[in-house]
């Protein structure tokens, strides 16, 4: 179902974690679909993304363009990282399932909200950036079963 | 670990070597169509009869109340299509309930699309249907009642009996979808009042492609499949042979072994349960815990999506399957999951493991060993657990 480069992120992600005092951080998706991606930004003053880390629930394709979307944006300063597209993220995993496309416009999305998080704090304007769509704060009030 | 260790016999199961041996014959020796006259072929036609009535004997039913179809799926279309034509006079209104297999919920949609009213009845939080509220459910139009008999997903066993009994008083007739079931645990079609069943050769080591539908004499219900004359007129098509042989050898092995069979999965069933409830955290049991099909567990782990886990599982050479949407081919989580209640974002968590006669022990614990560590590694890449880890810090400091 999926190509060798897909499972090769699903099974050794790269630079998953947190960053703390993030420079921005954006959350996007839903729980409800099953897909939330989380990543965090540390921007240097040259605004150069000097690291990047990231969190996701989701499927195989969530997890691998999640960490796709990271490596593309690794080193690049935030005009080049607005160039990561979610079809550059699948040209760089060989391709995913056409049900799976959706994964790779979150982690588009997820990139998009960590540097909107950072033009906000900074008071700057990003050419092309829009507000995200989707924030699992939202509905976070919801979910408080315990198991 | 280099062999694989299926769990998923509630999606297919392995055809017995036994049973691939009693259809062999029928392929390349006795291959002549049933309906023919001559002596070569005439005698597949009690090969055919001998299988009916192996079936027969184990649900307690005539064997001419045995038809052969193509599988459990177009048992249930019959069932639920022929009697809807046959009964319109009486009525247009069905009972079933949220959980059924899609084979019923796709059918009584396109029923509904037709001028029939279904009633999907809810169900408690382990699945079970309350008998009352399908007695309550019954009108002076209702026409027929399909429950199954154990889900597929989470493996509760409904009060058949009982509903079979609510159904006979109302004089509706009572049809159940029994293919995870039948074969597995103990049923009487006289006992549960049951008229019509459903049931599939491969979910008992009988191959694919095979299965049958019981109808109780008296129930009149029309051909779904027209064309030649085979099955007493009702169902028409060059018999299947060698998968009619196929499934009553099936029938036959899966009903000498069930009282052991039941006890020897019952008790690896409980022990996987036990351990992991024991040893991973946050998780659920989703299903009854005691009437349940003796080969299912169902669990739901919270902040982790089913589909990672299954390619995890997958690597470590173990198969089962998971509710989760990536599975199910929508955006929605399984429809049972939801029905017992279950918030979208623990349902996509779930895991299916279905058990056969051939685990063992040793299996079932390294796949518990193996789950731990693949639930523990999707978690430490979860938000979701990110934010309940820091939730629970905050709240421990308060």
């Amino acid at each position: 179902m999926y190509t060798e480069k897909v499972m090769d992120h699903f099974q050794h992600p790269r630079n998953v974690g947190e960053i703390e005092n993030a420079s921005g951080v954006g959350t996007v998706g839903n729980a409800k679909c099953g897909d939330i991606m989380r990543i965090y930004l540390d921007i240097d003053e040259d605004q150069i993304i000097r690291d990047v880390k990231f969190k996701t629930f989701g499927c195989g394709a969530a997890v691998a363009t999640s960490s796709m979307a990271t490596e593309l944006v690794k080193g690049k300063n935030i005009r080049e990282a607005m160039q990561v597209t979610n079809k550059a993220v699948m040209e760089a995993l060989d391709g995913l399932p056409p049900v799976k496309v959706h994964c790779s416009l979150l982690a588009e999305e997820a990139i998009h909200a960590a540097l909107w998080d950072y033009a906000e704090k900074n008071g700057i304007e990003i050419e092309g950036l829009e507000k995200p769509k989707s924030d699992i704060h939202e509905d976070e009030e919801e979910e408080e079963e315990e198991y | 670990m280099e062999k694989l260790i299926y769990l998923d016999n509630a999606a297919t199961t392995k055809t017995s070597p036994e049973v691939v041996s009693a259809m062999l014959p029928f392929f390349t020796e006795h291959y002549g169509n049933p309906s023919s006259v001559y002596g070569f072929a005439a005698a597949n036609k009690e090969v055919i009869t001998r299988q009916r009535e192996i079936i027969a004997d184990v649900l307690g039913a005539k064997s001419n109340e045995i038809y052969f179809t193509a599988g459990g799926t177009e048992a249930d279309n019959w069932a639920l299509i022929a009697t809807a034509e046959a009964y319109a006079a009486k009525g247009k209104h069905i009972i079933t309930s949220k959980i059924e297999h899609h084979a019923i919920l796709h059918t009584c949609e396109y029923l509904e699309k037709r001028g029939y009213e279904v009633t999907y009845l809810d169900v408690d939080e382990n699945g079970l249907i309350d008998p009352a509220a399908v007695e309550a459910a019954i009108r002076p139009d209702t026409i027929l009642i399909t429950i199954m008999y154990a889900n597929n997903e989470i493996g509760t066993i409904e009060p058949i009996a009982e509903i079979g009994r609510i159904a006979r008083e109302h004089s509706v007739l009572f049809h159940t979808d029994a293919v995870q079931a039948f074969a597995h645990v103990p049923i009487n079609v006289d006992e549960c009042c049951i008229d019509m069943l459903s049931a599939s050769g491969h979910k008992l080591n009988g191959p694919k492609g095979i299965g049958f539908l019981y109808i109780r004499k008296g129930v009149k219900i029309r051909s779904f499949i027209h064309g030649g004359a085979q099955e007493r007129k009702r169902r028409a098509g060059t018999e299947n042979v060698p998968g009619i042989a196929g499934l009553g050898k099936a029938v036959e092995l899966a009903a000498a072994s069930m009282k052991e069979r039941m006890d020897y999965e019952t008790k690896l069933r409980d022990h996987m349960i036990g351990r992991i409830e024991n040893e991973i955290p946050h998780c659920r049991l989703n299903g009854d815990r005691t009437k349940r099909l003796p080969n299912n567990l169902n669990f739901s782990f919270r902040f982790i999506e089913g589909e990672s886990m299954l390619i995890k599982l997958d690597l470590k050479g173990i198969c089962a399957s998971s509710g989760s949407a990536c599975t199910s081919g929508s955006l929605d989580p399984s429809h049972v999951l939801l029905a017992i209640g279950l918030p979208h974002e623990i349902a996509h968590g779930s895991l299916r493991i279905s058990l056969s006669e051939e685990t063992t022990m040793e299996e079932a614990d390294y796949v518990v060993d193996t789950l731990k560590e693949i639930v523990k590694e999707i978690r430490d890449i979860s938000p979701l657990y990110e934010d309940f880890v820091k939730k629970e810090a905050k709240s421990s400091k308060r």
